[in-house]
């Protein structure tokens, strides 16, 4: 790797955790304690804040009011951390409660919530191949997000093929043939300014006639406002079932944790452009608390499939709907 | 998606006719409405709290002006104080040292500091500065093939990459090329970071340090939430950010981070990233991001156009006739002179909240100021009593009508029944009050089908 100069960034040692809350196990091998890690970060406040307010405390409409204001602070978004604070009012209204008590129930009220969408890609190789085409806007960690999951399926023992559909994007072309070799998977490609529907039809084909087991369709990043790049996706999508009827057989928005309510926008479009099937979760490894995932669930019902929580290619993770709920809220 | 302040406004001050000035109460009230917009904006909740706090001590006993509702100049209010609080427009790059100047971009993964870079270089080209292009990013696969790219498209200087060479060696190799080669401007890109990652923020610390720049911006995504506040405390505390760079704000994002960020670090943002070409870049406009924040179009430029140009006394005297159900085509004609008055109809429905979405059917209804003039044509090139009395129009008189104004009988049906779509609405809008007509006047102009949110 080190001839490409892309050295890891964080062999040494993990990011290390905020001052109030050091995270042990960081090398934990349950992804459980790898994710907390990630998200003890996200919920340190939330759960500061917890702390201050609830310690043996009465729920009255003062506490729910500055609860709901915690929740947004996550973005679960108004409507989502005022349904969520209800829903705890109606059970608990009154009581005397602990700041554990609380976390409890909300983390509960959040995996019914989340519980439902839970569910982790599921590939069919049978499919020969299993076409994965990944969108999102710009930025949000489409070609990493492919890199990380070819690596997981890769050792899984499935032959994984890459298809570079950035042709826009200096560079795109090379960041995805770095990733085909370090997980050392072949992608194809064409120069930059290619029409990106036109070798998604030759990807298809070709990774058709080798017998691969999967096939990742990475695209232009692009915002889902701008119809004309919106409409030369849906031709990308065209162009594959013109090979194959039943393809793409996934489509996954790539979501950044960092993003507020504009993520209902992007779901919303996308999906009534591509049919997107499943979200990713990216850079949960941050500040953000990746709450709009919350409000999403309610309003799409749409799989989330994996959540990114670092840079290592181990760092993509299943998603956990009572784990995410339970580090959101903070509990360890 | 997201209701505008404009309408969530509209909904409280629906059942306030009264005027004066803006009780404490009625601004309470409105101001919950404004919480919600600013935090749909993904403004951040505290700065959202603060800001709150500001509005409300200037709304409270302002006088409404005559011809806005109670809600519309609230939104005035909160929209000054937004801009007040963005800052001002324009804020050029600091180049004020000893050749290079060194201009440091950071921000998190995936901002878009790559592509900001490649577009200040191309602005400081135009102006005839020699810019050398540094890509400090060893992480990422291919980040530094990516700049050296796009210095190529525009055409201006790349740093010659060194495979294996870490960051800090980068920038002093940079700066050392910089003032070698006589460059005027070096600019640093910074791999995607963080901010809690405290290696890799110190790594940056060093590059600072070892190059002095007299610019850190900070390239953020116009689509952040609630963390914009954390991560630009935190770049701003460990790596001293000078400025901020809102990038893809040529999408549907609100841009709450914009005030955030403006909040808590007082830094001013200097650049709009708008689009992906590397001309899309653009200086800082205040109130553009303000109308975005509120969701609203500019309903402020309209509020203070109809201030400019809206007769008062006339519209009194039309409201007043409304309320006693008399809304002849003499009024229509008025209504389309004032309409007219306010300039461009395009420009004037641009304003309106919800009207982005409709830009389509708009031209597909072909309404410009034209089509007004047309429509007072065939009211002049009718008598004084079939303006009183529409009913009077049949058959014979509608052809000389339309020969008077120069078009066909059918325009004359469609204005006729304009008139009475218009007329039906005026009676239940007359009883409104008079704030009705400001508020459904031009709507009425609009074909069935098209009103907006209000």
């Amino acid at each position: 790797m080190s001839i490409f100069g892309f050295g890891k960034k964080k062999d040494a040692a993990p990011a290390p955790a905020p001052d109030p809350a050091p995270t042990p196990a960081e090398e934990s091998a349950s992804w459980f304690g790898r994710l907390k890690s990630g998200l003890a970060k996200s919920s340190s406040k939330l759960t500061s804040g917890l702390g201050d307010l609830f310690t043996k405390r009465k729920l009255d409409d003062e506490a729910l009011e500055e609860l709901e204001e915690l929740l947004i602070t996550a973005d679960l978004g108004v409507a989502t951390a005022a349904r969520v604070t209800k829903h705890l009012a109606k059970t608990r209204f009154g009581q005397d409660v602990t700041s554990d008590e609380i976390k409890a129930t909300l983390a509960e009220e959040i995996t019914r919530i989340l519980g439902p969408v839970a569910r982790p890609l599921a590939i069919d190789p049978a499919r020969k191949p299993h076409v994965v085409l990944v969108v999102g806007v710009n930025g949000s960690g489409k070609t990493t997000t492919i890199g990380k999951m070819a690596k997981t399926y890769k050792d899984a023992g499935l032959n994984v093929t890459l298809a570079a559909g950035d042709t826009f994007r200096a560079a795109a072309v090379e960041q995805l043939k770095v990733w085909g070799e370090r997980t050392n998977c072949p992608v194809i490609a064409r120069e930059t300014g290619a029409d990106a529907a036109g070798l998604a039809y030759d990807a298809v084909e070709q990774s058709r006639a080798r017998g691969d087991d999967l096939l990742f369709i990475d695209t232009a990043g692009r915002l889902q406002n701008k119809a004309d790049l919106m409409a030369e996706l849906a031709k990308l999508v065209r162009s594959i079932k013109k090979v194959d009827e039943t393809a793409p057989h996934d489509v996954l928005l790539v979501l950044d944790a960092t993003v507020g309510q504009n993520a209902h926008s992007q779901v919303e479009i996308f999906k009534d452009m591509v049919a997107v099937s499943g979200l990713v979760l990216t850079k949960l490894d941050g500040t953000a608390r990746g709450g709009v995932l919350v409000a999403l669930a309610e309003k799409f019902g749409l799989p989330v499939h994996a959540i990114g929580v670092g840079e290592k290619v181990e760092d993509l993770r299943p998603f956990e709907a009572d784990a995410f709920a339970r580090s959101l809220v903070g509990m360890e | 998606m997201f209701e505008s302040l404009s309408s969530r406004l509209g909904k409280v001050f629906e059942k306030l006719t009264g005027r004066g000035a803006l009780s404490e109460a009625d601004v309470t009230e409105a101001l919950r409405e404004v919480r919600v917009a600013l935090l749909e904006a993904d403004v951040a909740l505290s700065v959202v709290k603060e800001f709150i706090g500001r509005v409300k001590a200037r709304a409270v006993g302002q006088e409404v002006i005559k011809s806005v509702t109670p809600g519309q100049m609230v939104v005035k209010i909160v929209h000054d104080e937004l801009i007040a609080t963005l800052g001002t427009k324009g804020t050029e790059l600091n180049l004020s040292a000893v050749p290079p100047v060194v201009i440091l971009m950071v921000g998190l993964q995936g901002s878009g500091k790559t592509t900001t870079s490649a577009k200040i270089a191309l602005k400081l080209k135009k102006e005839k500065k020699k810019v050398l292009l540094a890509s400090l990013d060893v992480y990422r696969p291919a980040a530094q093939q990516q700049l050296q790219i796009l210095a190529g498209q525009a055409e201006v200087g790349s740093l010659p990459i060194v495979m294996g060479e870490m960051p800090v060696a980068i920038s002093r190799r940079a700066v050392d090329v910089g003032r070698k080669e006589g460059y005027d401007v070096v600019i640093l890109d910074t791999a995607g970071r963080l901010h809690i990652d405290q290696e890799l923020m110190a790594e940056v610390a060093a590059v600072r340090d070892a190059t002095q720049p007299t610019e850190t911006l900070l390239v953020t995504d116009a689509m952040t939430g609630q963390d914009a506040v954390t991560l630009a405390r935190e770049f701003n505390e460990k790596v001293g950010v000078t400025g901020i760079v809102l990038t893809r704000i040529d999408g549907d994002a609100r841009g709450g981070a914009a005030l955030s960020m403006r909040a808590i670090t007082g830094r001013p943002i200097k650049f709009l990233g708008a689009g992906e070409k590397l001309d899309a870049l653009e200086v800082f406009h205040p109130d553009r991001i303000a109308g975005r924040i509120l969701g609203m179009g500019d309903v402020v430029g309209l509020v203070e156009k109809a201030m400019e140009t809206l007769d008062q006394e006339e519209a009194e005297r039309l409201a007043k006739r409304m309320e006693k159900g008399k809304f002849d085509l003499d009024d229509m004609r008025k209504q389309f002179a004032q309409v007219r008055k306010m300039g461009d109809l395009k420009g004037i429905l641009g304003m309106l909240p919800g009207i982005g979405k409709m830009a389509g059917a708009l031209k597909d209804a072909n309404i410009d100021n034209k089509m007004v003039a047309r429509q007072e044509a065939i009211i002049t090139s009718m008598t004084k009593a079939e303006r009183r009395n529409p009913d009077l129009i049949k058959a014979s008189r509608k052809k000389r009508i339309a020969a008077g104004a120069g078009v066909e009988v059918q325009d004359v049906n469609k204005l006729l029944k304009q008139y009475q779509q218009m007329a039906d609405m005026m009676k239940k809008v007359g009883k409104l009050g008079q704030k009705g007509l400001m508020r459904h006047g031009i709507g009425g102009l609009l074909p069935p089908g098209m009103k907006f949110g209000r």
